[in-house]
């Protein structure tokens, strides 16, 4: 009988201390913990140990707090691939329980994030802040709405081109100071490489649907944009479906892959750790010729990157991207970048910009790109001896001279899986580049509605 | 003593009460937590719901819109395909049969042999989905121990065997996990049969065949169902082990109907087309279950 009366009171007093368990959790997400400092929740897309974010971040931390004592930055990475970070962070940003209150946004997600009222506009705080017109003017509209709002504060920009091996050059005859003129000359080059040493990779780029934007941006567009196409019409607000840029492009992914042989084994490209094999283990060792990829690769072979280089120009050279058949302008990149933003569901907004503001001067924003291998978004950093003396420098900011950004239109996201899933399709020898040119034709029409396309 | 029948009367109110008492957290918890999520699935599949864009600020009813998109989303057919391909031949042919032929071959056996066949397929079972998963990507890899074998024994280049042959690895896989399932369920089922029946048709001359076809599969019919059934809805929704080892690549090539919703739902960002798929696989489950009682007219 004692334990049947005392059953009731232990399962209620069990429920009791859940719920006050739940309660605590609640407070410790709000700005007063219990040192009595604001907590100010950073998120970015982590890479786990190799992450040149984190180390900067940390070495930003340590001093930012030594001279704020009110303020407690936590650092609170999302480890995922590319595509599911996105996702994530849509999440997180739903509820002030879980939203950060600084986000690391990639400017072609921040028009469709700022259009869910995921942000909080920031034009009050630019408006009254001297150093925004330090930025350099067309990085800005990276992270601005398609509504003309500000949305972040620029971090990041880059650009893309061919990452050569120098020595796999030379052991196959090809000049180190190899300058493409064509995509004819990529592959005539890569066929060089095949024919010499057949267990080197020629070429190689991003074509997994794993590997999210970067098969887009970093494959797709540098391409079609390379054959004088674009994606999207700004003007007119349509997209283009009908190109023959299209299905070129996707030839040059099959040309690769399958006709000509000359990528990695599927094995390799569909693997979601594709770019870290690619770009931190076999371009350094000399196990491929050419990647086709971003710049702030630099990152990995500068000191405390994942595998530094004695003298980087002496192994690897960088050279812009031919345009389809050497037409005007010669070279294409697309650019991008990062930047950070205050959700709209934070709770310290005064305080998150404060430290936004700290990250972003001119010292920070120049070490920023230093860590990260990235270019500089302010004019002065841009400027800056040390920035100036990175290897491989001239080349990566030359590249920018032609460069294109992402359509801003909140539904890019969607066209862009849309095209991952086309890119793959040719790769992985499932559809032909017509047949994924008109799935995708169709798919783009769908999403965009039939009166958007051209 | 002379009060005995009062008691028992209101004793039996007061079990009714104390019962529905215990059991009502129970039934509040399926509420919230089952049957809320379900009936909001069904909501959601009529509204634009998105994680991103101006549609995840503006939730609107947009009718039949996501059921019509479907109709001519070429990629949702292949997908429909793939699952009956995946279900078909990976727990119908492969688990179901694999499992009463284990089931029947050791049925009889010495007890010994019996554990040591038991345990190694049951192994596989009470392994979690994400860890065969794995476990099938480092065996079938291009330096996993298959390749090696073959590598060894014959000299010829690895296969890239979730490339080339990404359906028949993710069935494989599938094979291997679930078999167990099959085979405790036809154990339990065979192990009733009496003896006498079988010794009975022996002694009439009957082939093992004969016996097989005659006596023990009809004895054993309502297992088979509901066992088929069972294994059908749980392979209709494996969603981690195809993920894991194929991530519904390459192109489309495993895109089951989950992953194609997890696909639609959480990489293109589109949670209400997404939820309407989902219907399509609830729908696909019950018809699966319709065919099974109808076919096998058995009644559960």
């Amino acid at each position: 009988m004692l334990k049947r009366k005392m059953f009731v009171p232990i399962l209620l007093s069990g429920i009791l201390l859940l719920s006050a368990c739940s309660d605590s959790d609640n407070a410790s997400g709000n700005s007063d913990s219990k040192s009595g400092k604001t907590e100010i929740k950073i998120t970015w897309r982590g890479l786990g140990e190799q992450d040149n974010i984190k180390r900067y971040l940390e070495g930003f931390e340590a001093d930012f707090e030594s001279e704020n004592e009110d303020i407690d930055i936590v650092l609170s990475p999302i480890t995922a691939s590319e595509g599911d970070y996105f996702s994530k962070v849509a999440l997180t940003m739903q509820s002030a329980e879980t939203a950060p209150d600084i986000v690391s946004e990639d400017t072609f997600m921040l028009s469709a994030d700022a259009n869910a009222g995921y942000l909080k506009p920031l034009d009050e705080y630019v408006e009254s802040w001297d150093e925004w017109d330090n930025f350099i003017e067309n990085i800005k509209s990276g992270t601005t709405g398609d509504d003309g709002t500000v949305y972040g504060i620029p971090t990041t920009t880059d650009s893309r081109g061919i990452w050569f091996n120098k020595e796999v050059f030379e052991a196959a005859g090809l000049p180190s100071d190899w300058e493409p003129k064509s995509w004819e000359d990529v592959y005539a080059a890569a066929e060089t490489i095949k024919e010499e040493n057949a267990d080197v990779v020629p070429f190689a780029m991003n074509v997994a649907k794993a590997n999210g934007e970067a098969v887009s941006m970093q494959t797709f567009e540098m391409l079609l944009y390379g054959t004088g196409e674009t994606l999207y019409d700004g003007e007119n607000g349509k997209w283009n479906v009908n190109g023959q840029g299209i299905t070129d492009s996707l030839v040059f992914v099959d040309e690769i892959m399958n006709k000509r042989d000359l990528g990695p084994s599927l094995s390799i490209a569909l693997n979601a750790n594709y770019s870290s094999v690619m770009t931190q283990d076999l371009l350094p060792t000399g196990g491929v010729g050419m990647v086709l990829d971003g710049n702030w690769n630099i990152a990995h072979y500068t000191e405390g990157g994942a595998h530094p280089l004695e003298d980087i120009e002496a192994t690897l050279g960088f050279v812009p991207f031919p345009t389809k058949d050497g037409q005007s302008p010669g070279f294409i990149t697309m650019s991008g970048g990062w930047g950070w933003s205050i959700p709209e569901k934070s709770k310290n907004h005064d305080v998150a910009w404060k430290v936004i503001q700290a990250m972003s001067t001119e010292d920070l924003q120049t070490k920023r790109a230093l860590t990260g291998g990235t270019l500089a978004v302010r004019n002065d950093s841009a400027e800056s001896s040390d920035y100036l003396e990175r290897p491989l420098i001239e080349q990566a900011t030359k590249a920018l001279e032609n460069a294109n950004f992402r359509p801003k239109n909140d539904l890019y996201p969607n066209v862009s899986i849309e095209i991952q899933n086309a890119v793959e399709a040719v790769a992985s020898g499932t559809m032909s580049p017509e047949e994924a040119a008109a799935n995708y034709k169709s798919k783009v029409t769908d999403i965009v509605g039939e009166e958007n396309v051209y | 003593m002379e009060v005995t029948p009062n008691i028992s009367g209101k004793k039996k109110i007061s079990d009714n009460i104390k019962s529905s008492i215990f059991l009502s957290p129970a039934l509040i918890l399926l509420l919230i937590f089952f049957l809320t999520p379900m009936l909001l699935t069904i909501v959601f599949s009529f509204t634009n719901l998105a994680l991103t864009g101006t549609q995840a600020q503006n939730l609107k009813f947009v009718g039949f819109d996501n059921f019509v998109q479907m109709f001519n989303d070429a990629e949702l057919y292949n997908s429909i395909g793939k699952t009956l391909i995946f279900v078909l031949f990976s727990a119908i042919i492969g688990q179901c049969f694999l499992g009463f032929l284990i089931a029947f071959l050791m049925k009889g056996k010495n007890s010994t042999f019996r554990r040591a066949i038991g345990i190694t397929v049951i192994a596989a079972w009470v392994t979690p989905e994400i860890v065969v998963g794995f476990s099938w990507v480092a065996f079938l890899g291009d330096n996993g121990t298959l390749n090696s074998i073959i590598t060894a024994l014959s000299g010829i280049e690895p296969i890239a065997f979730l490339f080339e042959y990404p359906m028949v690895s993710v069935v494989v896989a599938n094979i291997w996990r679930g078999t167990a399932f099959s085979m405790m369920a036809f154990q339990a089922a065979l192990d009733d049969i009496p003896l006498e029946v079988e010794e009975a048709a022996v002694m009439d001359g009957a082939s093992r065949w004969r016996i097989v076809r005659n006596i023990t599969i009809p004895i054993v019919k309502g297992t088979i169902t509901t066992n088929l059934m069972l294994v059908t809805l749980q392979t209709l929704g494996v969603f981690t082990l195809i993920y894991a080892m194929t991530g519904g690549g390459p192109g489309n090539a495993t895109m089951t109907l989950p992953i194609y919703m997890y696909q639609q739902a959480f990489v293109s960002y589109q949670l209400g087309y997404g939820t309407a798929i989902s219907l399509v696989i609830l729908i696909i489950g019950a018809l699966f279950s319709l065919l099974y009682l109808r076919f096998l007219k058995v009644k559960i």
